[in-house]
Order: structure tokens, then C-alpha cells, then sequence
């Protein structure tokens, strides 16, 4: 079954003709929720899709996505764990899985560790209204977005986290999206509410069973409380042949410490949007590793905004690429005027690994305060001749002593996961990967 | 030291070489066997480095003439890391640093290709730790230089001790060590080179390229070797150093220059 159909131009009518099977969505019974779909819906009317045109989209090439028609998956297929739990994390005491888009409970580990909930949409109740009405949807900007927005239209089965007040949640949280077929698009959704002085590590990992064709459409939004506390890692490794696009929405409340590393291996072509709203004396850690070949394409743009005083952002963003691939990076860094004594650092490092791999980064400061430090820079390069001679000089042959190298470039970022576990996977990824990337 | 039973290990003829276009090398001869040490002293910029990265296979240095035979084979038609299997180890004057590359996983890489180039197991992680720890006891080394990327942050003695290290890992035919005694403080020098006597032995042999004397009393060497502008042009035993210690360069190239003349001017009768 191939829902894939083929169509010769991009189509006047291509956000319409996804929207044909919108409104086969159950209606939930919280009204917030219809509510925001239908105002996306309304939304939707006056978007377009963007196109290299698009400052925005300057580099990344979406029109191979409007040729194929992605219709949100119809048959779910049913997984059991022996099938997936190469993909689980020993570390995580509560996993969601969803499959394709959709919440599987079969596969899924919610405990009842005091303070954490996790709501599947359909069956939310009144107790889940406050939180679904003060956050969801509140924090990613649908403005300009139209896969945020399209997102929001198919908003079924989001993962709802809700950390209360000055609890620490000590294990991470695995938010775990398999894709296993081709032609689909999936609208994963992730709201994490951290209140007041509490704590907690998210793992948003998106993964592949087959080497598919299919899209993700992601939206996911963390608002951090006063004195709160949020690790997010988010890891891509979807199929190389999937779209994965991709709006993250961070919150970060007075005095909170938001540290997110995200790392993309997969995707035939990604695109990662992550703003992070800084509030008085907020910090925030942005991490990100890109590592691709082939014909790959992954595009980051990064926002941290300091809209007050005292706040401390720190950045640092690297891509290896190999084959003809394609990676881009933009970092914008804002200071509003009222944010004094801003602290903000960020670099960003490129390793090309052949005569073909390409990278456009472009680090954006815009500062409106005067009373600010912002330090910025990056670097483009290929592999140090002397070390590859050093390891060389000891026997290594030359493909093992140039992975080795590129391994140890993203290292550097792969090490700030504090999760053993999927450290470790990663770090195997990387290694398979970068001995196929030469 | 010399016997009547050793082979030749290292035999370079004519050897020219240049870096960037300009000439380094120019016409060097040197015959090493086994069993034997050998030291090479020279002013600085005569070419001692040029050379033991010319026989590692640097690609930096082009060979214009001569030949170097390791053990019967052509030197200059292996790569690097095929000269390394074969047995030379060249323990660098400037070891770099590699940030992001695990000393251990570094160490334990290399140790593991020698091991399967000489037909002998490889050892696993745990294995590898114990095997290594020892060696690191013998060369004073603390454990934690396991856990640090290769020489990162290492202070200039710190690199040097890795260097012996990896050369105690690797057992080499022929071990060139390119200044392993500057930056070490009198304490590492003995430990140092205790290590390397302990590594040398009948069939194999070092090189040592060092300024000092100092060295040479722990390593006692049986030929030392004088390179000016990229030749040898004395060679004595280790009471040369000696000499060199008290009189400097200066009447070596004087005394290689009449010797020159001496010979043109018998060929010119
Ligand atoms: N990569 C290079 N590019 C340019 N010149 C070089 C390069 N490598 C070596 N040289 C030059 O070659 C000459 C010989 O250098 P080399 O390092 O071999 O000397 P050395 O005898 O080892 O000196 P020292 O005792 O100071 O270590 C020097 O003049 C040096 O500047
Ligand atoms: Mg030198």
C-alpha cells in the first residue's frame, strides 16, 4: 500500500489536498484542543509553502516534498517490543512510543512516579484542560510556519509531561517515534510543562524500522517554570530517505537552566527550527551535532532570544559532511533592549570531508541592549594532515585514522548526553557512520 | 651494542630529499644493524628531523634521490602505515596533540593492528587496560593519561613518556627517537631511558637524535653520527659525544671540509 502519489508541479492546491483527510480526526472532548486545530486549519488558508525564495529557506530545497502526497498514516501497524527494543533506553523508566505518528500504549512504560503525567489526547479529562489550555500551542509561533501549523490541523496524539512544582524527576523521559511506513506523514507533538523549581531530562528520539519514504512534521514545545530545569536531548535518525521537519519551542522562566543537545544522523533532508525564549537571569546550553553524507541535506536554524536581563546563553553547533551533502546552519542570537547584562557565547565548527560536501553557515547577532558580551565565531576545515600522519606514523591505516578523527570531532558534542546508554548508541552510530563517510 | 651475527636493519644510500622545493636532505648515508644504537647529533636545521620523518614517510618530504632498504625492503615504496607494521617507530621531537581521540582507544587501536599485522591476538578493552597499565608503571606514567585525549593538554615531558609508551606497545624493529630527551627533567630522562634500554635488545635497533650527552649515559651508543646541511659528515664512537659536548660543531665541518679538499686534490694529481 503506497498512499505516495505522484504529481508533476507542485500543486496549487497541495496544503488543501492535505487537509482532505483532516477532519476524519476524532473530536476531542476538550474544547482547546478543537479549538486550535480548526484556528490552524483557518491559518492554513492564508500560507503557502516556502520556497528557496524564502530568506528562511534560502538553502534547503523543499520542492521534492510537495511532489509526493504524505496522508497521515490509516492503518497502524502493530509492533511488538522484541521489534523495537534495540531502540529502548535502559535508563528510562517511562517510555511513550508512538508508531507513525500514533500513541502505541502497548509498547509504552508510564509509571507512577509522583509528579509526572502523561496524557493521551483523546482520553484527557477536564484535569488535563489547564494544562493543555496554559501551554499547548502557546509557545511555537504559527505566524509564518506552515508545518507548525499543519502540525497543530493534526494534532491527535501529543505527548503531554507535566513536571509539578519542585520535583525532581531523576530518570529520563523516552519520547520515542518509530516510522515504519512508506508514504505517510506523521504530526508528532510534545509538550513538556516544567513548573516552579522542579527538574527532568527528555529524550526525543526519532527512528526508523525500514528504509522508508516518509515525513516527519514535528512540533514540540517546553516551557520551564521559575528555577526550573529541563534537559532535552533530541535525537534524528530517521531513514535516509524521509523528510523530517522539524519546530521546537522552548520557554526558559526566570532564573531556569534549559541544556538541549540534539544530534541529526538521518533524514534524506531535515530541517530543525529551535527558538528559545529567554527570560530574566535564565540560562540556556544549545548543542547540536550534524553528521551526514550521500546527498543529505540537514538544516538547523537556531533562535535564542533574551527578551531580559541577566541571562546566559552558551552555543555550539558542528557538522561533518561527507559525500555531496549539504548542512546549514543558522544561529541567530537576539538581545532585546530591556535584556542587560546579557551573556552569550556561540561557535559553530564545519569538517568537510570530501571536495563535494558543502556548508552554508551564517551566526546572526541582533543586539538592541548596550550593555551586553556576545562572542561568536566558526570554522570551516577538512581533517588535520599531521594528525592523520601521527595516527598513521602507529599503524592505523588511512580510513581508520580519518574516521577516528571525524569520530572524535563529534565526540565533542556526543559527550554532552548524559545518558550512558544512548551515549553509547550514538556513539557507535557515529562510528559506522563516519567509516561510510569516507 | 655490536656482534658478529647481526643483520642489517636499516641501510640508506644517497639520500636527498626536499620540503617545499627547497633541498633538506643532500646526499645522506647511514647503515644501522641490529643490536645496535646509534646516536645523531647536528647543529639545528641540519636536517636530523627531515630525516626521521623522511623515514616514517611524511608526505610533506619529497625523496629527489637515493635509497633507503629496511630489512630487504624498499622503505620509500610503503606508506606510512605499512612502514609502521613493518617495524619503524618514530617517536616525534613535537608530538601533536589530538583532541577528541581517547589515549586509551588510541593506544589499544594501535597495539591491536600490530598484533594482527604479526599474526598474534588482539586484546579486548579490559585485556588491554591491564597490559598497558604495566607498561605505564615502568615508564612512571600515571593511569589517568588513559583517560585524556592523545597528548592533549600533556606537558612537553608528559608527550615524550606517551611517545616511549606507544614504542613499548608497538616493539619495533627500528625505533628513531627524535629528541625524546629535551623537555624531560632529570628524574624522566633515567626513567626514560631506562625504558628504552629495556625495549632494546639483539634484534632490533634506535637511533637517538639528541644535542646532549647526557643521554648517551644511560644509552650508551655504539656509533655517533655528526649531520651537517642534511649529510653525515663524521661518524666516531660514543666518545665523540664526548668531544662535542666540550668543542661544539665548529671543527667538525672545518676538519670534514680539509678532508674534502685533501680528496679533490689527490684526484686533481
Ligand atoms: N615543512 C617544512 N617547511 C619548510 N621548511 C622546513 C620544513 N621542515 C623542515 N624545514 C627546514 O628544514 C631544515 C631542517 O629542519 P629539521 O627539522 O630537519 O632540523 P633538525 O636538524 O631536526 O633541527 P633541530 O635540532 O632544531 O631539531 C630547517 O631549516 C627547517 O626550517
Ligand atoms: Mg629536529
Amino acid at each position: 500500500m503506497s498512499r505516495v502519489t505522484s504529481i508533476r508541479r507542485p500543486p496549487a492546491g497541495y496544503i488543501e489536498t492535505l487537509l482532505a483527510e483532516q477532519p476524519k480526526l476524532p473530536t476531542s472532548p476538550l474544547m482547546g484542543v478543537n479549538q486550535l486545530r480548526s484556528k490552524a486549519v483557518d491559518h492554513l488558508a492564508t500560507l503557502t509553502l516556502p520556497t528557496k525564495r524564502d530568506e528562511a529557506w534560502r538553502f534547503t530545497d523543499i520542492s521534492a516534498l510537495t511532489k509526493l502526497l504524505f496522508q497521515p498514516v490509516s492503518p497502524v501497524i502493530s509492533l511488538e517490543n522484541i521489534d523495537v527494543e534495540h531502540f529502548y533506553l535502559e535508563e528510562a523508566t517511562t517510555r511513550l512510543v508512538f508508531v507513525d505518528g500514533v500513541y502505541a500504549s502497548e509498547l509504552s512504560i508510564i509509571t507512577e512516579e509522583s509528579g509526572v503525567t502523561v496524557v493521551k489526547l483523546p482520553s484527557a479529562d477536564a484535569t488535563h484542560a489547564e494544562l493543555i489550555e496554559s501551554h499547548l500551542g502557546r509557545h511555537v509561533d504559527l505566524e509564518d510556519n506552515v508545518f507548525a501549523t499543519l502540525n497543530t490541523a493534526f494534532l491527535h496524539d501529543p505527548a503531554l509531561i507535566t513536571v509539578s512544582r519542585n520535583t525532581a524527576v531523576i530518570d529520563p523521559i523516552h519520547v520515542l517515534f518509530i516510522a515504519t511506513q512508506t508514504g505517510v506523514a506523521s504530526y508528532p507533538r510534545c509538550l513538556v510543562a516544567a513548573e516552579s523549581g522542579s527538574s527532568v531530562t527528555l529524550i526525543e528520539d526519532y527512528v526508523a524500522l525500514h528504509d522508508e519514504t516518509y515525513l516527519i512534521n514535528s512540533v514540540t514545545e517546553i516551557a520551564l517554570a521559575d528555577n526550573a530545569r529541563v534537559n532535552h536531548i533530541r535525537v534524528q535518525r530517521d531513514s535516509g530517505e524521509a523528510f523530517h521537519i522539524a519546530n521546537c519551542s522552548v520557554s526558559v522562566g526566570r532564573s531556569s537552566n534549559y541544556q538541549s543537545v540534539s544530534v541529526a544522523l538521518g533524514a534524506k533532508t531535515s530541517r530543525y527550527n529551535l527558538n528559545v525564549l529567554m527570560d530574566e537571569g535564565a540560562e540556556c546550553a544549545v548543542d547540536g551535532l550534524a553528521l551526514i553524507a550521500d546527498s543529505q541535506l540537514a538544516d538547523t536554524h537556531t533562535c535564542i532570544d533574551h527578551s531580559q536581563p541577566h541571562g546566559v546563553s552558551r552555543q555550539l553547533h558542528k557538522c561533518i559532511v561527507g559525500g555531496k551533502a549539504h548542512a546549514v546552519f543558522n544561529g541567530n542570537i537576539r538581545v532585546r533592549q530591556d535584556a542587560q547584562s546579557t551573556n552569550s557565547k556561540q561557535s559553530n565548527g564545519n569538517l568537510l570531508l570530501t571536495e563535494k560536501a558543502h556548508v552554508d553557515t551564517k551566526p546572526q547577532l541582533e543586539i538592541f541592549a548596550d550593555d551586553v558580551k556576545c562572542a561568536h565565531g566558526s570554522t570551516i576545515g577538512q581533517l588535520d594532515n599531521e594528525e592523520v600522519f601521527y595516527l598513521k606514523s602507529r599503524g592505523l591505516s588511512d580510513s581508520v585514522a580519518r574516521n577516528l578523527l571525524t569520530y572524535a570531532f563529534g565526540a565533542e558534542i556526543i559527550d554532552r548526553i548524559p545518558i550512558p546508554s544512548l551515549k553509547r548508541k550514538l556513539e557507535q552510530a557515529v562510528l559506522e557512520q563516519t567509516s561510510l563517510l569516507l | 651494542m655490536i656482534n658478529k651475527e647481526s643483520k642489517t636493519i636499516l641501510e640508506v644510500h644517497g639520500l636527498h630529499a626536499t620540503v617545499n622545493g627547497v633541498e633538506i636532505l643532500k646526499g645522506l648515508d647511514l647503515t644501522v644493524k641490529s643490536g645496535e644504537v646509534h646516536a645523531i647529533m647536528g647543529p639545528n636545521g641540519s636536517g636530523k628531523s627531515t630525516f626521521a620523518k623522511v623515514l616514517a614517510g611524511h608526505t610533506a618530504y619529497e625523496v629527489t634521490a637515493g635509497t633507503a632498504m629496511f630489512e630487504g625492503q624498499n622503505l620509500f615504496e610503503l606508506a606510512p602505515e605499512e612502514r609502521a607494521r613493518a617495524g619503524v617507530f618514530l617517536a616525534f621531537q613535537y608530538p601533536i596533540e589530538i583532541p577528541g581521540v581517547a589515549n586509551s582507544q588510541f593506544l589499544r587501536l594501535t597495539y591491536n593492528t600490530m598484533q594482527a599485522q604479526r599474526g598474534n591476538e588482539e586484546l579486548d578493552p579490559l585485556e588491554f587496560d591491564d597490559y598497558v597499565r604495566d607498561k605505564m608503571k615502568r615508564l612512571e606514567m600515571s593511569p589517568n593519561f588513559l583517560d585524556r585525549s592523545v597528548n592533549e593538554g600533556f606537558s612537553g615531558g608528559e608527550k615524550k613518556r606517551n611517545e616511549i609508551l606507544q614504542m613499548a606497545l608497538l616493539e619495533p624493529r627500528l625505533g628513531v627517537l627524535d629528541e625524546t630527551d629535551s623537555g624531560l627533567d632529570i628524574d624522566a630522562l633515567s626513567v626514560v631511558a631506562h625504558g628504552v634500554n629495556e625495549l632494546a635488545n639483539k634484534d632490533n635497533a634506535i637511533v637517538l637524535v639528541t644535542h646532549y650527552q647526557r643521554l648517551l649515559n644511560y644509552i650508551v651508543p655504539d656509533f655517533v653520527h655528526v649531520v651537517d646541511n642534511g649529510r653525515i659528515i663524521k661518524t666516531g664512537g660514543k666518545e665523540l659525544a664526548l668531544e662535542l659536548e666540550t668543542r661544539g660543531y665548529d671543527w667538525v665541518g672545518v676538519e670534514h671540509q680539509a678532508a674534502n679538499l685533501a680528496t679533490v686534490t689527490a684526484g686533481a694529481a
